[in-house]
Order: C-alpha cells, then sequence, then structure tokens
C-alpha cells in the first residue's frame, strides 16, 4: 500500500520548517536487546518534505563541504521531482558507495556544515537524503553500488590487458577497484580477512551500517569484473615485488588504520581488557553476539569503561550495551565540547543508557588474584589555559584519585598504521608515524604504487578514504595510459 | 575454499591434514603459522605450519582436538573443504650455524618443532631432541624427528615408552654432559616451556619458546595476543610466536590462556549433547 504523498501545501508548509525531519528511529528501550539498524531511514514522504527545505542554491556552499564533490543541490532537485534514480545516479557521478556515506558520513563537519540554511537554523539533512535515495535504489534491485546499469554489467569483460592489483578492501581499495574496473582495467582486490569490507565489516556495527549494505556493494564492484581474493596478507602470502613479477602493473594499497594503540598504563594486559578493535571484530566480523551458534565467544560482564570518546569508543560502548552490560561508561580526559565522536552517536549513545564520565583520565587498572580486570583508578581533571591546538588543556586535579569496579574496560584511543607492508616492500617511504608517504593522487615512493585512505592519512572517514581512491584510480588510469610498463 | 588432499589420525585426538593451499605453501617458512575458519559459523583458529609441499601446494598441520572448534575440524574427511585458510602468519624461526642446539617438543607442540630441527639440522647444526608425549601413543612425529635430528631422546610421564618423566630431567642431564649447548628452542604446553626456561635460565643457554596466545586476526589488527616480554608488550601474531623465554611474562601468559575458558566449555557442552542427543552427530549446522 503506498501512503499518499505530500499536498503541494504541505510541501510548501515544510520548505518553512526550521529544523531538518527527524529520522524515524527504533526504540532506544528496544533496540538496547538487538543488533538491527537504530536509524530506520526516511519514507518517501519524509525525502519530500525534507527535499522541499533545499534552497536549490546557485552557488551551493553545501557542495563545497562534500570531499568528493557531489552535485548536492542537482540531487536533491532530482528527489523534488520524484526520479529517485535519476537522485541515484547524479550522486554516483562522484561516489560509489551512497547507502553507506549516507549512513556513516560525519555530515554536520561537512556538507551540512557549510548548507546556508544552516546559518540560522538547521541546515538541510543531506545525509539522509543521500541515504533515502541510495536504499530507493537498492530496493528497486537497480543497484550495483557503481552507477553501471545491469545490461553493461552482465556483459563485463576487462578491455584492456592491464592487471592493477588493490590491496585491502575499505572504502579506499573499493573505490579504486570500481573506478578502473569501469575503466576496462582487470583488477585484483586482495584481502587478509576472510570477509571484504574492512572497518565497514569488522568495525562499523551492524547497528549503524548493516553488513546487508556493505555486501550489496561490495557485490556490485564484483560484477563489474573485479576478482576478490581474501586469506591473501599483501607482504607475506605476496610480496609488493611479487605481485609486479605476476604481472600486476600497478599496485593500489589501502590497507587502512588497523594497529590498535594502548594507553601504556599498568594492568592493560589482564583479562577482561579489549582494545576496540578486538572488541568490535569479535562482535561484527565474527559474530559473536550470535555465540554459540557463531563460534567465537565474548564477554562483557555488567560493567563495562570505554577509554576514549570518538566514534570507535562509542560505538564499542553501545555495543556492550546491547551484549548486556548494565553499566557502560565512556571515560574521557577533556569535556563534552571536545568529544571527537559525532554529536549523533553520542546522543544516541546518551539514550541507550551510556554514561559520559568527563575530565577523568584512568591511571591504572587493577586485577583480582585470577588476573581478571576489578577496577579502574583514575584521575579528575579540569580544564585549563588553551593550548597549540587552541583546544583547552586538560589538567589533572591532584589527590583526586578515585576507583570504578569494572568488569571490562575497551581502550579506544586510535588505530595507527599496520606495519607489514612497509617493512616488506623495498623503497616505500612511510613517515615517522608509519603512515605511508603518498602525494596529492595517491603516488608513493615507488613507481606504480599507489596509496590513499587511512594508511595514508591516519584513521579519518568513509568518505576521505574514498576521495582518496578516486584520485587515485585516475592517477593509475594516467600512469598506465601515459606510458607503456613492461 | 581449501580442500583436504590427506587426513591422517596420528594418536587419538590428534590429526593430520595436508591443505591445498598453493600461495601459503609457496611463500612459508620454519615457525610459520596459519589461520583457519572451518564455515560461515567457525571461529579463526591459528595452527603451526608443521610441513610444506610447495611442488604440491600443500601445507601440514598437525591438531589436537581439545575444543569445539579442533573437534569439528577434526571430524572432516579428505576430499572435503576448509572454508578459510590464510597464512603464512608471523615471522619465521630465525635459523643459523650455532653448533650443538637443543629442541624440546611436547606433546603436539612436536609437530611445530620438527620443521625447525630438520632446518637447524640443514644449517649444520648438531641438533638433539628431546620429545615428550604423556604415553607412548601419543607421541608422534618419532620418525621424522629423528631424520630431522642428529640425536632423539624420548620422554613420557607415565614410563610406556623411553624414560619416564619429564623433558626437563633430560635436558637437565644433557646440561651437565653435553656441555656447550648454543641453544635451546621448546614448544609445548606452557607449564612445560616455562620449566624448560627456569632450568635454562639457570644454565645461561638462550632459549626460544612458541607462544599460543589466543587470537582473532593474526595480522595485528586486535591485540587478543598480547604477551609481555620483558618490559614490551608484543602482538605475538606479529611480533612472534617466537620470543626468548627468558623474558616471557609466564603468569600473564597463562592468565591470558583462561580468558574465554566458561564459553569455550559452554560451546563444547552444547556440542557434546547434540552428538548424544543423536541430532546429526557430525555436530555440524546442518542438522540444527
Ligand atoms: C569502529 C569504527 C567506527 C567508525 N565510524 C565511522 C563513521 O561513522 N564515519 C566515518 O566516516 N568513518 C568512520 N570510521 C573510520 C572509517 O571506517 C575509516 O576511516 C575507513 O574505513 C578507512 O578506509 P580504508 O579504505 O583506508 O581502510 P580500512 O577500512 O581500514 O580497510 C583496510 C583493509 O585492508 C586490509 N589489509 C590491511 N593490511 C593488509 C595486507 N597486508 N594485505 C591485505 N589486506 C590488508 C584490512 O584487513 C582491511 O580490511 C570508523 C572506524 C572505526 C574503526
Ligand atoms: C600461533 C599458534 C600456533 C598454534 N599451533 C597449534 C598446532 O600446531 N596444533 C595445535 O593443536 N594447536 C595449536 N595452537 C592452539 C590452537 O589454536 C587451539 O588449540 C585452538 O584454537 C583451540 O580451539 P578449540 O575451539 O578447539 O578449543 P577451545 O575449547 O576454544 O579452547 C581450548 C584452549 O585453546 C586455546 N584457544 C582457544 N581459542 C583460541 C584461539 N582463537 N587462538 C589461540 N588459542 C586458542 C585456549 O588456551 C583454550 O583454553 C596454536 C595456537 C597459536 C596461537
Ligand atoms: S558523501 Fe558525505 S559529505 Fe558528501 S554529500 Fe554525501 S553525506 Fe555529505
Ligand atoms: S546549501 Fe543547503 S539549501 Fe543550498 S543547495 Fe545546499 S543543501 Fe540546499
Ligand atoms: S591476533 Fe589480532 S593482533 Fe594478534
Amino acid at each position: 500500500m503506498r501512503l499518499p504523498l505530500p499536498s503541494i501545501e504541505e510541501l510548501k508548509e515544510a520548505r518553512k520548517s526550521t529544523r531538518k525531519r527527524p529520522m524515524p528511529s527504533q526504540d532506544p528501550l528496544a533496540r538496547m536487546h538487538n543488533f538491527a539498524e537504530v536509524a530506520l531511514g526516511y519514507s518517501e514522504e519524509d525525502a519530500l518534505l525534507e527535499a522541499a527545505r533545499c534552497l536549490s542554491c546557485k552557488k551551493a556552499f553545501c557542495q563545497e563541504g562534500c570531499p568528493v564533490d557531489i552535485d548536492i543541490p542537482a540531487f536533491i532537485t532530482k528527489i523534488k521531482e520524484r526520479d529517485y534514480l535519476g537522485a541515484a545516479r547524479k550522486i554516483k557521478e562522484k561516489s560509489n558507495l551512497p547507502a553507506i556515506c549516507g549512513r556513516v558520513c560525519p555530515q554536520e563537519s561537512q556538507c551540512e556544515k557549510y548548507c546556508i540554511r544552516g546559518k540560522k537554523e538547521e541546515p538541510v539533512a543531506i545525509g539522509r537524503l543521500e541515504r533515502f535515495v541510495a536504499d530507493y535504489e537498492i530496493a528497486q534491485g537497480k543497484s550495483d553500488g557503481t552507477g553501471v546499469n545491469s545490461v553493461e554489467r552482465s556483459t563485463r569483460e576487462p578491455s584492456r590487458d592491464s592487471r592493477v592489483a588493490v590491496v585491502g578492501s575499505g572504502p579506499a581499495s573499493l573505490t579504486v577497484a570500481g573506478d578502473l574496473a569501469r575503466k576496462g582495467y582487470a583488477v585484483t582486490l586482495f584481502e587478509a580477512l576472510h570477509v571484504p569490507g574492512g572497518v565497514l565489516m569488522y568495525g562499523i556495527p551492524e547497528f549503524r551500517l548493516p553488513e546487508r549494505i556493505v555486501q550489496h556493494e561490495i557485490e556490485g564492484i564484483r560484477q563489474l569484473g573485479v576478482e576478490i581474493q581474501t586469506n591473501v596478507v599483501i607482504g607475506s602470502t605476496i610480496t609488493v615485488d611479487q605481485l609486479f613479477q605476476k604481472g600486476y602493473v600497478a599496485v593500489f594499497l589501502g590497507t587502512g588504520a588497523g594497529l590498535p594503540y594502548f594507553m601504556g598504563i599498568p594492568g592493560e594486559n589482564l583479562n577482561g581488557v579489549y582494545s576496540a578493535n578486538e572488541f568490535l571484530t569479535r562482535v561484527n566480523l565474527m559474530k559473536a553476539y550470535l555465540f554459540p551458534t557463531y563460534l567465537t565467544p565474548i564477554k562483557v560482564g555488567r560493567r563495562v569503561a570505554v577509554l576514549g570518546a570518538g566514534n570507535v569508543a562509542m560505538d564499542a560502548a553501545r555495543t556492550a550495551r546491547r551484549l548486556g552490560a548494565e553499566e557502560v561508561s565512556i571515560v574521557y580526559r577533556r569535556s563534552a565540547a571536545e568529544m571527537p565522536a559525532r554529536h549523533e552517536e553520542i546522543e544516541h549513545a546518551k539514550e541507550e543508557g551510556v554514561q559520559l564520565r568527563l575530565l577523568t583520565n584512568p591511571i591504572e587498572i587493577k586485577g583480582d588474584d585470577a588476573g581478571w580486570v576489578k577496577e579502574l583508578v583514575c584521575l579528575r581533571y579540569e580544564l585549563g589555559a588553551p593550548d597549540e591546538s587552541g583546544r583547552r588543556a586538560p589538567i589533572a586535579i591532584p589527590g583526586s584519585e578515585h576507583s570504578l569496579e569494572v568488569d571490562t574496560v575497551v581502550v579506544a584511543i586510535g588505530q595507527g598504521p599496520n606495519p607489514l607492508i612497509t617493512a616488506t616492500t623495498e623503497g616505500l617511504i612511510a613517515n615517522k608515524r608509519g603512515n605511508i608517504v603518498a602525494g596529492e593522487n595517491g603516488e608513493t615512493s615507488r613507481p606504480g604504487v599507489f596509496a590513499g585512505g587511512d594508511i595514508v592519512t591516519g584513521a579519518a572517514t568513509v568518505i576521505l578514504a574514498m576521495g582518496a581512491g578516486k584520485k587515485a584510480a585516475a592517477a593509475i588510469d594516467r600512469y598506465l595510459s601515459e606510458a607503456s610498463h613492461d | 575454499m581449501y580442500r583436504i588432499v590427506r587426513k591422517e589420525v596420528l594418536a587419538p585426538g590428534l590429526k593430520r591434514f595436508d591443505v591445498e593451499a598453493p600461495l601459503v605453501a609457496r611463500s612459508a617458512r620454519a615457525g610459520q603459522f596459519i589461520i583457519l575458519r572451518l564455515d560461515e559459523w567457525g571461529e579463526r583458529i591459528p595452527l603451526t605450519i608443521a610441513d610444506l609441499d610447495p611442488e604440491q601446494g600443500t601445507v601440514t598441520i598437525i591438531f589436537q582436538e581439545v575444543g569445539k572448534s579442533t573437534q569439528l575440524l577434526g571430524q572432516l574427511e579428505e576430499g572435503e573443504y576448509i572454508r578459510d585458510f590464510v597464512g603464512p602468519l608471523g615471522r619465521p624461526s630465525h635459523i643459523s650455524q650455532l653448533g650443538r642446539v637443543v629442541m624440546i617438543g611436547g606433546g603436539v607442540g612436536i609437530a611445530p618443532i620438527h620443521p625447525i630441527a630438520r632446518e637447524m639440522k640443514r644449517a649444520g647444526n648438531e641438533v638433539i631432541s628431546i620429545l615428550g608425549a604423556r604415553n607412548r601413543q601419543l607421541l608422534i612425529l618419532e620418525e621424522e624427528m629423528k631424520q630431522a635430528s642428529t640425536e632423539v631422546l624420548i620422554t613420557t610421564d607415565d614410563g610406556s615408552y623411553g624414560r619416564k618423566g619429564l623433558v626437563t630431567k633430560v635436558l637437565q642431564e644433557l646440561i651437565i654432559h653435553r656441555s656447550p649447548i648454543n641453544l635451546v628452542v621448546s614448544i609445548g604446553p606452557l607449564v612445560m616451556m616455562e620449566a624448560v626456561c627456569r632450568v635454562t635460565q639457570a644454565a645461561g643457554i638462550k632459549t626460544m619458546v612458541s607462544l599460543n596466545p589466543i587470537m582473532v586476526d593474526g595480522t595485528g589488527m586486535c591485540g587478543a595476543c598480547r604477551v609481555q616480554v620483558g618490559a614490551e608488550t608484543r602482538f605475538a601474531c606479529v611480533d612472534g610466536p617466537e620470543f626468548d623465554g627468558h623474558l616471557v611474562d609466564w603468569k600473564l601468559a597463562r592468565q591470558r590462556a583462561q580468558m574465554f575458558v566458561a564459553e569455550e566449555k559452554q560451546a563444547l557442552q552444547e556440542h557434546e549433547e547434540r552428538r548424544k542427543g543423536g541430532l546429526g552427530g557430525c555436530g555440524c549446522h546442518c542438522h540444527q
């Protein structure tokens, strides 16, 4: 049954609204007990009413805030015209993964931050509209994740004899693979884990980004003729040099920021202390929330402390709640204003009962006789004068030592680059932190080797990784077109 | 999908598979391991590479059925497939010519010590191997170890074969009568490796051990495999699995092995109940 769509009067009224149309969401009480998606997505009616708020600016500031330069007024106009597939095509001129970006982009600091309406009221909900369009296209069976229509797809054969190897399968690599396959290159994508998708599969939880959506987009890239080989660790199973020996003429490295940092405080190796990567990988990639049907275990106990306040920390805290933990707190040294996580994620976490222990920093983890986490010793902090970064520096308050009783600690203070490839590839230069040094278009110190995404920038965002992939794919195409390589 | 081209039961609960994995077979070296996942529901389990055949493209694994995952693995037959099989992971053993070296393998630990012994002998060392098992039936790879060593000494806990007692007793005698010993490599249960290290530390003999903490990805991404070596926390899957045994924090290693004991029991119990209940019997998911 189709609901009646908004009338002209309703659209006019909606145009005046100072607020975004709210996102239909699962009730907090219900969602705390499941891993189903929290944000349910706009209905067609919601989308039309929200699209009505867009002023179709001639000079669209929003577009400048999008790292991949999506023609936002144009796609929203298509929505107004109820040409949702047309809207999807418009987005896909620039982005290969709209169903993903529409869900996880930090829009408030990108496109929506610059929306003209945002100056006085809430900006247009660009991300929600993007997601609506992408989901619509998927539901219509018209999406292959790449913007190529189904006829072209089924007859896809590489038209050039240049073979390109793409390492890793996160958003950067998926973008490179998709773009180059569309240009006719024979692309092989190598992933170390047993499933492609990178952080989209092992890190970001099901309740924020369903596996089904990610795998749909990956299937689209497969259908473009990209060969995906899982269970191959480049640098170990095959080295970068061996890829060239095997006849690949260019290599893209999109290996991400997959090395978890710990705080270096006493007690971090006690049982019950996880890195966020371990915690989330067990639950997302290995589906520990379905133990023992799935055989990978996870243990949370009653009280969980998550160290850090970024998106990763929010994901870990919300996951812990869903696994049954009664008291989950975020422990963070600065104040709410400095929390790096997206506002929406913090709100969702709070709704789900996650507590924020701000201006608090752990200095030691104590365990029981059997080596299990028992308490987290912390200091209280206050904010002093602004430091070089312009943020007010947290200063420990003397004598403020206190303990939290905990059963589990999740360390979510950041990730660095995995050194495996730089350690095994001659002539590939990395900086002090271990990130591969690459130019504007992903070119590295090794001819024919390109890199992009978190491995170059350090932990960043999906859309930035995708943007880097786009540039690198274009650069690889130029590199292979300009010279003959043998 | 990775085909099991050969299956052999070495002893009760101890099985050997040759698995078709040509890329791994071509790149692996002694001391490295693989991670496999049985099927869609499986956990990622690490197993040492016990042997390789680069021509045939096969990798040999030898495993002990200790819990649900390894029991399910043991039920697979020749010609059947393992869903995922990735490697080689970890750093290879450091092989060099040192003179007289002692290789100590306990239980299923004899499997990973075998390729190291063979390489050590090839590199021109005098290789004395001490093999320990609970009883004669559980002693594996005796012939292969004889080929790979200059000399093999055997102990069993119950005295059913070789000397009665623990490997450390034989080691102590070697230290007294066969000095100098330039290196000891010990692989087996944690308690055995720790006991060996106590003996060699007193005698001042460098000792390498292969640690097998709980792992998930095996590529350095999760930190589940943390071990404390000297003042540093290391990830065994990428920094190891071999470490200087005299620097290992054994208490911590023992503790961390216990992290999921309750869950492991739960998985096993459920598995055994299903078997007893005649629900398919094979414990696979198609009978759920
Ligand atoms: C929990 C979590 C939540 C996040 N939430 C958000 C969010 O809401 N919004 C947002 O925009 N960003 C978010 N991010 C960040 C975002 O996911 C990353 O910036 C993005 O995924 C980086 O993409 P990438 O392509 O560089 O690499 P990754 O996605 O990290 O993928 C790298 C892949 O390469 C593989 N690999 C590594 N080494 C090798 C090798 N040697 N051989 C073969 N394969 C290898 C890895 O297994 C992995 O699959 C989040 C990150 C995490 C961890
Ligand atoms: C580098 C390395 C090499 C190994 N090589 C061999 C080998 O050659 N032959 C062999 O028989 N075993 C080997 N193991 C141990 C083997 O991985 C475990 O016995 C197996 O994972 C147990 O799984 P399970 O479900 O049958 O048992 P469970 O009931 O789950 O566990 C039994 C015990 O196995 C250990 N264990 C459980 N899960 C893991 C895991 N994910 N990773 C590591 N250990 C775990 C724990 O100490 C646990 O108490 C190795 C382990 C490592 C880390
Ligand atoms: S890709 Fe991200 S930043 Fe660009 S328009 Fe979409 S939501 Fe905004
Ligand atoms: S700036 Fe805002 S109102 Fe203007 S086109 Fe972009 S989304 Fe529409
Ligand atoms: S197993 Fe994940 S880092 Fe070693």
